[in-house]
C-alpha cells in the first residue's frame, strides 16, 4: 500500500471513491438484468395456471387491450389523416398523387401501426401495470399471497403480461386499419383522389406477409418487451411511494427506448436486402 | 362489473382486432373487391397494357364510368384481354366506341379511356371494343425517337 499524507491523500480517495462507485452501479445494473430474466422465467412457469383460471387472463385482457382501445383508435385516425396530408403535398408536385395509398398503407403496416400502438401501450397500459402490481407489493399483499400458498406471480403477474402480448398485435392491427380508412377519407373525400386507384395503389404495392406479417411480428415482440418490462418494474419496485412512482417513470422510459431501439433492429433485420 | 359485460367487451376487442387484421389482408390481397359492382362488362384487346391494374379506373372526357374487373393474356391473339365493368347508367356506349391506355400525370396510374364512337348500337354485357391503342411505353418511344434521329444523319 502506498500511504500518502495531506492533499495527495484526498485526490486518492475521492478518484477511488468515484471508481467504486461505478463499479456499483454496474453490478446493480447486472443483478436487476439476472432477477429481471429469472423473473422472466418464473412467469413462464406461472402461464400454466391461466389454463384452470382462464378468467383471470379475461379481467386483464379488458383492462390492457379494452380500455386501451379508444386512445388507439382516435390517434390511428388522425395518424392516417395527416400523413395522407403530408404525402398529399410531397407527392402532387410530380403528379403522382395516386401513390399516396401506398406511403399511407406501408408507413403504417410497417412502422408506425407497430411502433405508436407500443409506444401509447406504455404509457397507457404499461405504467398502469408497474403501478397496480407495485402498490400491491408496497402493501403487502404479495407477500399475503404467498403466505396463504398462493404464487402471486402465477396468480398476479402471468395473467397481466400475457394480456399484454396478446393484446398488442390486435392493437396494431386495429390501429394500421383505422389508418388506413383516415388516410382514405382525406385523400377521397377530401382531396379528392379516386377511390379505385386508392385500392389499388396499395393493393400492387404491399404484400401480405413481407410488410402486413412482418408489422405483426414487430408488434408481437414489442408487446412481449414492453409488458415484460412493465410487469418486473411493478414486481422489483422499492415499496414506497417513492419508489412506486420511480418505478412507473422507469416503464415508460424503458419501455419507449427498448421499442425504439427493438424497431430498428428489427427494420434491420426484415426489410434489408 | 359483472362478468358478462367484462368478457362480452373482451371478446368485442378480440374480434375487432381479428377483423382489422382481416381488413388489412383484404387490402393488401387482391381477392376483394370493395363495393357492389353490379355494372356490366366489356372486353377489350391491347397488344400492351403497360401498367394497367385490375380495378383501374375507365374514364370518357376524364370522368370515371367504371373499372378494368379483368386483365388475362389471350392465346389465341397473342394479346392482353382486359375486361371492364362500367357503371350500369352509363349504358349507351356506342358499339364502334375506342378505348386507349392513358396515363393520368407524368408518373400517375394508367387507365383507360373510352372515346364514343357514332353507331347506333350500344356496348352491352359481352361486347367487345374493337379500336384499340395500347399504353405508350417510355422505352420504345426513347428508342424510335433515337432511331429517326439517326435516320437523319
Amino acid at each position: 500500500m502506498i500511504y500518502l499524507r495531506g492533499r495527495g491523500k484526498g485526490v486518492l480517495d475521492s478518484t477511488l471513491n468515484r471508481i467504486q462507485r461505478l463499479g456499483r452501479t454496474t453490478l446493480a445494473a447486472v443483478s436487476r438484468l439476472g432477477r429481471a430474466n429469472v423473473f422472466l422465467m418464473e412467469v413462464f412457469a406461472g402461464l400454466s395456471g391461466m389454463l384452470t383460471r382462464p378468467g383471470l387472463l379475461i379481467k386483464q385482457l379488458f383492462s390492457v387491450g379494452v380500455q386501451t382501445l379508444i386512445i388507439i383508435v382516435v390517434a390511428g385516425l388522425f395518424v392516417g389523416m395527416v400523413m395522407a396530408l403530408q404525402a398529399y403535398y410531397a407527392l402532387v408536385d410530380f403528379g403522382a398523387e395516386d401513390s399516396v395509398s401506398v406511403m399511407v398503407v406501408l408507413s403504417l403496416l410497417r412502422e408506425l401501426g407497430p411502433v405508436i400502438t407500443a409506444l401509447l401501450f406504455a404509457g397507457r397500459a404499461g405504467s398502469a401495470l408497474t403501478a397496480e402490481i407495485g402498490l400491491m407489493k408496497a402493501t403487502e399483499q404479495l407477500s399475503g399471497m404467498e403466505m396463504m400458498a398462493v404464487n402471486p406471480i402465477e396468480r398476479v403477474v402471468a395473467p397481466r403480461f400475457l394480456a399484454g402480448v396478446i393484446s398488442m398485435p390486435l392493437l396494431a392491427a386495429i390501429f394500421s386499419a383505422v389508418g388506413v380508412l383516415g388516410g382514405y377519407l382525406v385523400a377521397v373525400e377530401l382531396l379528392g383522389l379516386d377511390a379505385g386507384a386508392f385500392w389499388s395503389q396499395a393493393q400492387s404495392k404491399v404484400e401480405l406477409f413481407e410488410d402486413l406479417g412482418n408489422g405483426m411480428i414487430k408488434s408481437l415482440v414489442f408487446g412481449f418487451v414492453v409488458s415484460w418490462i412493465a410487469v418486473f418494474e411493478g414486481y422489483d419496485c422499492i415499496p414506497t411511494s417513492e419508489g412506486l412512482g420511480q418505478a412507473t417513470t422507469r416503464t415508460v422510459v424503458y419501455g419507449s427506448l427498448a421499442i425504439l431501439v427493438l424497431d430498428f433492429v428489427l427494420t434491420a433485420l426484415m426489410f434489408s436486402k | 362489473m359483472n362478468t358478462r359485460t367484462l368478457e362480452l367487451l373482451v371478446g368485442l376487442f378480440v374480434a375487432a382486432g381479428l377483423v382489422a387484421l382481416f381488413m388489412l389482408a383484404m387490402s393488401v390481397s387482391n381477392l376483394a373487391s370493395f363495393g357492389g359492382d353490379d355494372g356490366y362488362i366489356i372486353k377489350a384487346r391491347f397488344d400492351n397494357i403497360g401498367g394497367l391494374k385490375v380495378r383501374s379506373p375507365v374514364a370518357a372526357s376524364g370522368v370515371r364510368i367504371g373499372r378494368v374487373s379483368d386483365i388475362s393474356y389471350d392465346l389465341e391473339g397473342f394479346e392482353a384481354l382486359v375486361s371492364m365493368s362500367i357503371d350500369p347508367q352509363y349504358n349507351v356506349f356506342p358499339i364502334d366506341s375506342s378505348a386507349s391506355i392513358l396515363t393520368s400525370g407524368l408518373l400517375g396510374e394508367q387507365y383507360i379511356g373510352l372515346e364514343p364512337g357514332a353507331e347506333e348500337e350500344f356496348l352491352v354485357t359481352g361486347s367487345e371494343i374493337d379500336i384499340t391503342q395500347s399504353a405508350l411505353v417510355l422505352e420504345q418511344i426513347i428508342g424510335q425517337f433515337i432511331y429517326s434521329k439517326a435516320d437523319e444523319e
